[in-house]
């Protein structure tokens, strides 16, 4: 029975699904891609030049870090190019280039290898770097030049989420924006959206990321409950305080990182709930805090913030929401009816 | 239900969550049930079905006939194992089986003939306890996969009233095509066997559940249903959508009746009661003639196989008879599973008796089972999203790892059927039907201990 020998036992399933690890972020990578192109477009070359020294070194301190730590490598799953692409678009276009490495050492060798690697961080890797840069370098990271295109001659150097928070709510806010628009200070709704803006290289072009989100759905890359519950919230919530001012709300939607954070970034795998009931907290609660931390904090801008704190509630978001499995609620329910 | 004009065929009435979409992979779907011709030895497990094996009731030397009791149990978890084919025992061992169990067995040398047991005959069934009773000495076990002895499963206490039969026609296993060729080859078995099950057991409502991707089982199971309603309106055909794993029990009774089964419950607990089609066409020619489960059906595939068919193969044939007789392999084999290729076993051997509960034999290449490499989990929660459970498999492996067993009793472990759905759509190939199993050891170590 030579044969007999050489047959291999393993554990079932004896099939497996085609979805790979390399696949998932492969199809991240497909989605940013024209937000990556808008960025280029909108800001030029410079930012291409931002985003290869992110992807590059990002890849590279991965690679060097398993190395140095004697584990097997992890550059085939793609995850650090996807890191890379990510903090690139969270940085301001005239950023020097050595900032966008130290960014990536920080994601890389700090947010993720630190804590084991690939599934294993608690915060998202491209979002800390940000914010570890917006703390170091306060002055060029929040320094945003102008659209290159000439579609624009806007002068000021505040972005749009700016101009909004400094507007007085219990006023005629639709006035005072279509001031500001006059004065070419704000660029147009339709602006905001096509991306000509200021703004960071991947926040910009809002048609951009709503297209690779579109995209990702689709793949079943991800679900719609995170980015729903937090836009959603965000816009709800603006709506109150703006008095139902729809103009308004539209520009916080689309105005910062709010598209970029909530499709790409909040829903970043490991670091947000695995389950259903949490995802729909966790949108919810990055909704409030990017809300609060716009409105009555002393920066502009709160997405990173309100997506890194969430992320760090995350196990306890997952604990509380923890998902009753098939037979489980129905016991409960009987004896709800019996004390009834 | 009564509203339906006659002969509508019912969609499900509930959608489990979960699942996953296999490849059907059918191929042998058109080829009819080849009778495979007597082996010259077949291999008798005492332990062909879950709970007490049997005690040998011949010894080496015995000659033996068709039909003919050859191990039995007091016990209430077990029933009789008879022999497959007339002739001579020629050891009385253990013998180890395909899902590495060991157990005693008979081993018989045929003598080609296969003269029946004179001591055949239909049963006498006057009420349900007589039934029962015959049932036991059939030795049917639940020929979907499961291998509970079907007596237990029908014999339910009369303060669980069960309203529901459902006939599982579901199939959800690739490759496996043997209840599709037992709908259109043994329909009036499958009939016959529906109407008695209903009449004995004073079941209302019978439900014949099959799959949407087999329309021509379904046109047959069709004219059955139909048959009916110029009657009353007992039997109804619902149509399931093909989702892995919509035969399982749980889903079964989920999708056709809306019932959800309690966690450590069983459907009759919630009235219901389902039996594979292939089951209910042995109880209906069981009744007929009183000869016992001694040979099934099973489909030998895989791409390994140079004739995949479905063969009629009596219980104890070697898996490697049964190989042979399909034309033998087309390339070396490197892996072959008793079962489908979501649940079924690898073996390490053809050398291994086929059981009662066994639907398929199937042989791979290398190039089609060669499974992706393990990474890293990603946490991306798609193991939670196929679970028919609403298990986390993820976070079950983590504390399986850490030994916890009270934390894994609160996430549910115990409902897990290992159905295989998690590891599927894993796309860091992690093993978690293993995890899974490691996790029930967990608990189950640490009950021992208390």
């Amino acid at each position: 029975m030579s044969e007999t020998n050489k047959l291999t036992v393993s554990a079932s399933p004896h099939i497996k699904g085609f979805s790979t690890v390399t696949g998932i972020m492969l199809d991240v990578i497909i989605a940013l891609i024209p937000a990556a192109f808008a960025g280029v477009a909108v800001f030029g070359v410079k930012a291409a030049l931002v985003i290869a020294v992110c992807i590059i070194s990002c890849v590279a301190f991965e690679a060097l870090s398993r190395k140095i730590m004697k584990r097997h490598s992890t550059v085939g799953d793609l995850s650090a190019v996807v890191t890379g692409l990510l903090l690139a678009f969270n940085l301001p276009v005239d950023i020097p280039l050595w900032m966008c490495v130290a960014g990536s050492a920080v994601a890389i060798v700090v947010v993720k290898q630190f804590f084991g690697g690939i599934g294993q961080n608690f915060a998202n890797p491209a979002l800390t770097a940000r914010i570890v840069l917006l703390v170091s370098f306060a002055g060029a990271m929040t320094s945003f030049s102008q659209p290159s295109s000439a579609a624009v001659d806007a002068v000021a150097g505040a972005t749009p989420l700016a101009h909004l928070s400094a507007l007085d709510l219990d006023g005629n806010i639709t006035l005072q924006l279509k001031q500001l628009i006059a004065d070419g200070e704000l660029p147009s709704l339709l602006h905001m959206f096509f991306g000509v803006r200021q703004g960071c290289i991947g926040e910009v072009c809002s048609v951009a990321l709503i297209l690779g989100a579109v995209y990702l759905v689709a793949r079943g890359v991800i679900k719609l409950s995170i980015p729903v519950f937090y836009i959603g919230s965000v816009a709800v919530f603006m709506l109150i305080v703006s008095g139902f001012n729809i103009y308004y709300t539209a520009y916080e939607i689309l105005g910062g990182g709010l598209l970029l954070g909530a499709f790409f970034m909040a829903t970043d795998y490991t670091t947000s709930p695995i389950n259903k009931k949490g995802k729909i907290v966790f949108g919810i609660g990055c909704g409030l805090l990017t809300c609060i931390i716009r409105l009555y904090c002393s920066v502009p801008e709160g997405v990173s913030y309100s997506i890194l704190l969430m992320n760090i509630a995350c196990p306890l978001i997952e604990k509380i929401t923890a998902p009753g499995y098939f037979g489980f609620t129905k016991e409960k329910k009987v004896k709800k009816e019996k004390a009834v | 239900m009564s509203r339906l004009r006659p002969g509508a065929i019912l969609k499900a009435v509930a959608k489990g969550s979960g699942g996953v979409f296999v490849e059907h992979h059918k191929i042998t779907a058109e080829s009819q049930t080849v009778r495979i011709p007597v082996p010259e030895k077949v291999t008798l497990p005492m332990l062909q079905h879950i709970g007490v094996p049997c005690t040998p009731t011949v010894k080496v030397g015995d000659r033996v006939f068709v039909g003919q009791v050859i191990g039995d149990s007091d016990k209430f978890l077990s029933v009789p194992v008879h022999a497959s084919v007339s002739g001579t025992v020629v050891s009385v061992s253990d013998t180890t089986l395909a899902n590495g169990k060991t157990a005693p067995a008979v081993t018989v040398e045929s003598d080609g003939k296969m003269t029946p047991f004179y001591g055949i005959v239909p049963p006498v069934i006057t009420d349900k306890a007589s039934f029962i009773k015959a049932l036991r000495k059939s030795g049917l076990v639940g020929l979907g996969g499961a291998g509970f002895p079907a007596y237990i499963k029908l014999n339910t206490p009369d303060d669980k009233p069960i309203d529901t039969l459902i006939v599982n026609a579901a199939e959800c296993e690739p490759f496996i095509t043997v209840d599709y060729r037992e709908c259109i080859e043994n329909s009036w078995d499958i009939m016959g066997g529906v109407y008695s099950l209903a009449e004995i057991l004073g079941i209302k409502n019978v439900i014949i559940a099959i799959e949407d991707n087999k329309p021509q089982a379904i046109q047959v199971l069709k004219a059955i249903a139909d048959k009916d309603n110029a009657h009353g309106d007992a039997v109804k055909l619902m149509t399931l959508k093909s989702k892995y794993p919509q035969g399982a029990e749980k889903m079964m009774v989920l999708s056709a009746t809306g019932r959800k089964v309690p966690e450590g419950k069983l459907p009759a607990d919630v009235g219901c009661i389902v039996l594979n089609v292939g089951s209910v066409a042995f109880i209906s020619r069981y009744l007929k003639t009183g000869k016992p489960l001694i040979s099934r059906t099973v489909t030998v595939s895989g791409d390994c196989v140079k004739n995949p068919m479905n063969v009629r193969v009596p219980i104890g044939t070697s898996i490697k008879d049964i190989i042979d007789f399909c034309g033998g392999f087309t390339d070396e084999p490197y892996k072959i599973l008793s079962g489908g290729p979501m649940m079924g076993t690898a073996i390490v051997n053809t050398d291994v008796p086929l059981l009662k509960n066994n639907n398929a034999v199937l042989a791979f290449s290398k190039n089609s089972s060669v499974l992706k490499p393990e990474r890293d989990c990603i946490r991306c929660g798609r193991c939670h999203e196929a679970c028919p459970m609403g298990l986390i498999p993820t976070q079950i492996k983590k504390y399986a790892l850490a030994n916890d067993a009270d934390t894994l009793k609160k996430c549910g472990i115990s409902v897990c059927m290992e159905c295989g759905s998690c590891a599927y759509s894993c796309p860091a190939g992690k093993p978690l039907v293993q995890y899974m199993r490691l996790a029930k050891d967990v608990v189950s170590k640490a009950g021992a201990k208390k």
